[in-house]
């Protein structure tokens, strides 16, 4: 390479590197040696204390509850998320009558896909908003005016939604889930649609149901999907932070309520960041998330390897 | 990378029935059943999302005593104030700060995400395939590790609540998924142009600029168009980095940060019209957009995701 090249390549990377180094890198860094010191963030001063932060964290009871409020989520909103997707995407693929052939989407597919898809343009603050609206505890939310027309809550005692500490994890999932099947139909699609049709023609000619044709042919080449939108939705669940800490009633800042029933670890941290000043504490937890995170895409990855089906 | 979004297969429509083959095992009775049952389902959910939506925006000409009494009301007077009322309370200074910011973030993220790509992907140099590593890690690990230090970085920078601030930091964070993106792109485009341009006297810079980002123009709408939503969107970072330092601070919240600030307010003053306003006049853009661009919106967004 000529020297002129050598200067262009680095004039080019210089300002995107300077960048990315000041901002994330290093910020990620520093977390880890921050997370050993006592430094409460108001001065530069700080003593290093080990893993004392560590130690304290699994005494931390709030900090432990969240994180088994986070796996609920792992578990919950990725299943009933990519079931509901997988579902609709093969109904608007290949579910319409399979007279010709069998892989035509129901008439009017272009158009779910487009209302589908909506919500997840609109930013979490939005759907934050709507769901306070639709969860109000009186006759007013959406939900429990609908259950008093027909009759299924009194009137007088409807429900708090997210006030009940067995409800408001569910209520929280549903708005999840409500604003990402959109997202993930549109992924499945695309990649259903890279399946060959006669792929499908030959399992007609076999004599092969729609359910056969879905377990025994699309979900199997649609797996690589499946599990990129698994370890997507699990980082979804690992963050939970906008609908949480404005969803649920304040624990002193950041939700989590009703005592604490529905804290994820995000609303744990920036309480302890941001309101109680603790910061070298909550770069521990900080440490703790990025440590569940790639636990859990390592397992995700490991868990549903399968024989990759080219075609 | 990203299988292309195809247009939907169109089913044909006013297929004679008689011109259907029948075949052994044919299964028109399945099929009738399923077909009842899965448009069922289908305009279910097409209902249940835009049911919510369409409820809030009306809710939005209702007065306050209206909307506790019951969910179900007609609004009694259609009355276009409410919004303005939204406007002076504060949505139109949050949409301007968003738009502020974006002017210069989304821009400049395209450009300089665009440079690194490209020198990644055309140039061979020591280190290469290390630096790609080196910004394509940054999307695997969580925001939420960096919060901390990041806040005290922009604070010794004397960037806190500030524009330039937020457009830095927003640039820097969209990094690793541009790079990524546009790097499998600028990978693809031919040789042979770039080769006659050099012929033709163009330096390199020139090259860059006049011949291969306009060839990468399909490429830099797709990530163009994730930037600006997710950026539009954010809502972790403007919290920790937008928050006025003392009380002569202005207020420069941006709009996601703006409506939740204006949720929390209605536990002391209660004006919901004015909130669900305010959500009414955040979501008209999106929609606009959305709308507009539907398909490179949801092929550039499902690419996000395919790694």
């Amino acid at each position: 390479m000529r020297k002129g090249q050598y200067r262009f390549v680095a004039g080019f990377l210089f300002v995107p590197v300077a960048l990315y180094v000041i901002f994330v890198i290093w910020p990620y860094i520093q977390t880890f040696g921050y997370s050993l010191t006592d430094w409460k963030g108001q001065s530069q001063t700080f003593d290093f204390v080990g893993l004392d932060n560590y130690k304290a964290l699994l005494r931390d009871d709030v900090f432990l509850e969240a994180i088994w409020h986070n796996i609920l989520f792992l578990v919950f909103i990725p299943v009933i998320t990519i079931l509901l997707a997988l579902f609709f995407a093969f109904m608007l693929n290949a579910g319409g009558r399979g007279k010709a052939g069998g892989v035509q989407g129901v008439a009017g597919a272009a158009f779910y896909k487009i209302v589908y898809f909506f919500p997840q343009v609109l930013s979490l603050a939005i759907l934050a908003v709507l769901f306070n609206a639709v969860y109000r505890s009186d006759g007013g939310g959406l939900l429990n005016g609908a259950l008093i027309k027909v009759g299924l809550v009194d009137a007088d005692n409807p429900v708090e939604w997210l006030n009940e500490p067995n409800l408001v994890l569910w209520a929280l999932m549903v708005a999840v889930v409500w604003q990402g099947v959109g997202f993930y139909l549109v992924l499945f699609s695309a990649a259903m649609q890279s399946i060959p049709k006669d792929v499908y023609e030959a399992a007609l000619i076999d004599g092969a149901s729609r359910n056969q044709s879905f377990f025994r042919i699309t979900l199997p080449l649609l797996w690589d999907t499946v599990q990129t939108a698994w370890v997507y939705l699990g980082i979804v669940a690992m963050d939970m932070f906008v609908l949480v800490s404005s969803m649920t009633q304040n624990m002193g800042a950041y939700g989590g309520g009703p005592d604490h029933h529905s804290d994820v670890m995000s609303t744990v941290m920036m309480r302890n960041f941001l309101y109680y000043g603790k910061s070298g504490y909550a770069c521990a937890m900080g440490v703790i998330m990025l440590l569940l995170t790639l636990v859990l895409s390592v397992v995700t990855l490991r868990a549903t390897r399968r024989e990759r089906i080219e075609f | 990378m990203s299988a292309p979004i195809k247009e939907t297969i169109p089913a044909p429509a006013g297929r004679p029935v008689a011109q259907a083959p029948v075949r052994p095992g044919d299964r028109r009775g399945e099929g009738v059943v399923l077909n009842v049952f899965s448009h069922g389902f289908l305009a279910l959910w097409a209902l249940l999302i835009v049911l919510p939506l369409l409820w809030l925006v009306l809710s939005s000409f209702k007065t306050d005593a209206q909307i506790g009494g019951s969910a179900f009301g007609w609004p009694h007077h259609w009355s276009f104030d409410v919004f303005s009322r939204a406007w002076r309370k504060g949505i139109g200074d949050y949409f301007l700060n968003t738009l502020i910011v974006l002017v210069f973030s989304v821009p400049l993220t395209m450009l300089f995400g665009s440079m690194a790509a490209y020198v990644l992907a055309r140039y061979r140099f020591w280190g290469n395939r290390l630096l790609y590593y080196f910004f394509v890690a940054g999307a695997m690990f969580p925001v939420f590790l960096a919060l901390v230090p990041l806040f005290f970085m922009v604070k010794r920078l004397d960037m806190l609540n500030t524009y330039q601030g937020l457009i830095l930091v927003y640039v820097a964070y969209s990094m690793p998924f541009t790079v990524f993106f546009m790097h499998a792109f600028f990978r693809t485009l031919p040789t042979a142009v770039f080769e006659a341009a050099v012929l033709d006297g163009a330096s390199h810079t020139r090259a860059f600029f006049q011949v291969m980002l306009p060839m990468a123009k399909p490429g830099l709408i797709s990530v163009g168009i994730f930037n600006t939503l997710g950026q539009w969107n954010q809502f972790i970072l403007p919290t920790v980095l937008m928050q006025p330092q003392s009380g002569s601070d202005p207020e420069r919240y941006v709009l996601t940060q703006g409506l939740i600030q204006l949720q929390q307010q209605q536990g002391y003053a209660s004006d919901l019209p004015v909130l669900f306003a305010g959500v009414t006049i955040a979501m008209i853009p999106m929609l606009v957009v959305y709308l507009s661009f539907q398909r490179q919106v949801q092929a550039g967004l499902t690419s996000a995701t395919l790694k």
